[in-house]
């Protein structure tokens, strides 16, 4: 197993170091650079973008620069914003954080109704509730995020619901306690969350279900009632105990696949978060601050299935990983 | 993965009495086929826009800005009568007042603007027009009065079929890179794999990202397209070929495939007759279920500007107009687009259900 990890991990090295070289290559392929934007803008003196050229070295060739990139990089520094003039690295701590905020919260809101309702579903299939959920489940999946985000920001506004509809904080966020700054964010997060939980709630009840039903129809839990034991210990001690098994390989994928995910969403809803943040470095040319967007995004995807692997083992002693 | 393999052991089926069965598969079945109906209604919605629309994709009526959708009448004094509408004229900003002193009848296959359909023949008959030449907006006109349900059809045309024509490239390369790679092994099946594992490993909307920021804002929008298909199939093609693969690995072994190669056959007669169509089904179900995701993809990014460009319409681009909370507060119905993409992906959902049950009762 330790040394299943350490393969993994070693193998992750070259993967990113390609990830990178195709980044760069690929944001350097789009027409026009920052510097381009800046030039435009009079009030900039030349000798300015002079220096920002031969500071981030983008008067040199492609490859070059890359070279330059990578030798920052693995100095531990990630570059310089083109559009924020800070470290990188400062704005991806903060985005990165709210990401995960806004991830675990829609990950608390998925988990805790659809393993309930799953569980629910399969032990009363075909029931009236089931069917519902059931549907339920296929509107959540068929509702595009942001289509989602815009309805409820819609009925926020229709109905006077007293909630914010944009970004994390409010205007007077420096001006309140600790209590309150916890509470306004909390009142942010709301929207957010929901559009992202309901998306996965749909995905995860329908595998709930699933698992659940061909666990409940295996030989062991017919022996489980014949040796007279209460329908509850049945299904929550030895029908749930392995129904949940492949769910927590789910649960790793989701760990990646809700970086990707969750960035249509912090768009609509204005969340500060890393997708958020991708745009505008995209949109702006903001080379540095995009590339380390991008390894970001692909070390957490990298880290999540390895997660999910890890888990998988250890909860399934039939496997094993050699 | 083995979650897969535990899938497969649906019992759903078990424990139910014969006549219960027989008609929860009729209810599936149905639902399953009206879904497939609702697609294909809605792609020949959008094949002939040009006749069903009132008007062209770009037209507009600088005067009928927001303009709430048209009510029509279906009755007068006397009861019924042909369908007709009032005119109206703006009061304030996004704001009309009716105007109920005279009617106008709408006029079935009359004669407006020229049109040309599917680049085969040329008409001006469209299914409704105006007397008198009152706009009429079934669903609306947006910040330029633009005719919303004109506008809907149109961009149809983008967002049903790029979901359609990326399956298929994606499936093409996909099942080529991953046969070869299964097939054949050795260093090629290590390369690709690789290669696979990078492009998984890059957070899917992120690359998307990425690569639709290269594309110049001046494409031809029919060039745009081709790039915004070739970007989806660029990222949707690894999970398919490594499926494949993983498929072809396991057909390999077979013994009928030992026998062709005893009876000489070449490597593409046995990967394309002997071992291909033992992932078809596959093929089929995978397609479906994925052609609403690319669906969803492409309107994300247009729905952020970086997909169709305006003044073309697409699902996705026309949201973008209902971004503002205030203009969506007093304008609902420039949320529509919205619902089509919904109802052509859980159509398209709820058919690949159908389908997966069908053809594959694992």
């Amino acid at each position: 197993m330790r040394n299943y990890i350490l393969r993994r991990i070693i193998i992750t090295i070259p993967l990113l170091f390609v990830i990178s070289i195709m980044s760069f290559f690929i944001m350097q392929l789009s027409p026009g650079s920052y510097l381009d934007q800046i030039k435009m803008n009079p009030d900039i003196s030349p000798e300015l973008i002079e220096t920002m050229e031969e500071d981030f070295g983008l008067d040199k060739s492609v490859p070059v620069q890359y070279l330059y990139w990578l030798k920052e990089l693995l100095q531990g520094n990630l570059g310089e914003s083109f559009t924020y003039r800070i470290p990188v690295a400062e704005i991806i701590g903060s985005r990165l954080l709210n990401t995960f905020i806004l991830s675990a919260a829609a990950m608390i809101i998925a988990w805790g109704i659809s393993i309930p309702v799953g569980v629910y579903s399969a032990t009363h299939h075909y029931s009236i509730l089931d069917n519902i959920f059931t549907t339920f489940s296929f509107i959540g999946l068929s509702i595009p995020n942001f289509f989602f985000a815009l309805l409820l920001l819609f009925l926020i506004v229709r109905l006077n619901i007293p909630l914010p509809i944009s970004g994390m904080t409010s205007i007077m966020y420096d001006y309140m306690t600790p209590v309150e700054k916890v509470i306004d964010i909390a009142k942010h997060l709301i929207v957010p969350a929901v559009v992202l939980g309901t998306a996965s709630t749909a995905s995860l009840m329908r595998q709930m279900r699933g698992q659940m039903l061909d666990v409940i129809n295996q030989d062991y839990i017919r022996t489980a009632r014949a040796k007279g034991l209460k329908e509850r210990k049945v299904i929550y001690k030895h029908a749930l105990k392995n129904a949940l098994n492949p769910m927590i390989t789910i649960f790793g994928f989701q760990l990646s696949s809700l970086f990707s995910g969750a960035a249509l969403t912090e768009i609509v809803t204005g969340w500060p978060g890393l997708g958020n943040m991708m745009l505008t470095a995209v949109r702006s040319k903001d080379l540095y601050l995009a590339m380390a967007g991008m390894m970001m995004g692909s070390l957490m995807l990298i880290i999540g299935n390895l997660a999910a692997d890890i888990m998988l083992a250890l909860n399934d002693p039939r496997i094993s990983y050699d | 993965m083995p979650t897969e393999k535990l899938n497969k052991v649906d019992k759903d089926f078990k424990n139910i009495s014969p006549r219960k069965r027989k008609f929860q598969g009729f209810l599936k079945n149905s639902f399953a086929l009206s879904a497939a109906v609702i697609i294909i209604i809605l792609y020949i919605l959008s094949i002939f826009a040009p006749f069903i629309a009132p008007y062209e994709s770009t037209e507009v009526f600088k005067k009928h800005f927001y303009h709430p959708p048209t009510k029509i009448h279906f009755t007068d004094e006397d009861g019924l009568s042909a369908p007709y509408i009032y005119k109206t004229e703006a009061v304030g900003w996004g704001e009309y007042k009716v105007d109920q002193s005279q009617k106008y009848y709408l006029n079935f296959f009359s004669r407006g603007s020229e049109y040309s359909l599917l680049g085969l023949f040329s008409s001006d008959i469209h299914l409704f027009q105006t007397e008198g030449d009152i706009p009429i907006f079934l669903l609306g006109s947006d910040s330029f009065g633009r005719d919303i349900f004109t506008r809907i059809l149109f961009g149809g045309r983008v967002s049903l079929f790029i979901g359609f024509v990326a399956i298929i490239i994606t499936t093409i390369i996909g099942v080529i890179v991953g046969s070869i790679s299964g097939y054949y092994g050795g260093w090629i099946d290590n390369l690709i794999m690789r290669v696979v594992e990078v492009i998984m490993s890059i957070p899917s909307f992120y690359l998307l990202l990425a690569l639709a920021a290269v594309l110049p804002l001046d494409l031809s929008s029919a060039f745009r397209f081709f790039l915004i298909v070739s970007i989806l199939a660029f990222q949707g093609w690894a999970g398919m070929a490594r499926v494949i693969r993983g498929m072809v690995l396991s057909v390999k072994q077979e013994d009928y495939v030992a026998a062709a190669k005893a009876l000489g056959s070449g490597d593409r007669r046995i990967i394309f007759k002997h071992i291909l169509p033992y992932t078809t089904t596959y093929i089929i179900i995978r397609a479906t279920v994925a052609i609403p995701g690319y669906i969803i993809m492409e309107s994300g990014l247009s729905f952020i500007g970086l997909g169709i460009q305006e003044p073309s319409a697409s699902w996705g681009n026309m949201l973008s107009a209902a971004q503002n909370v205030s203009k969506i507060s007093s304008f609902p119905w420039l949320l529509l687009p919205g619902f089509f993409i919904f109802i052509t992906v859980l159509s398209y959902n709820i058919l690949g259900d159908g389908l997966r049950d069908a053809l594959d009762p694992k």
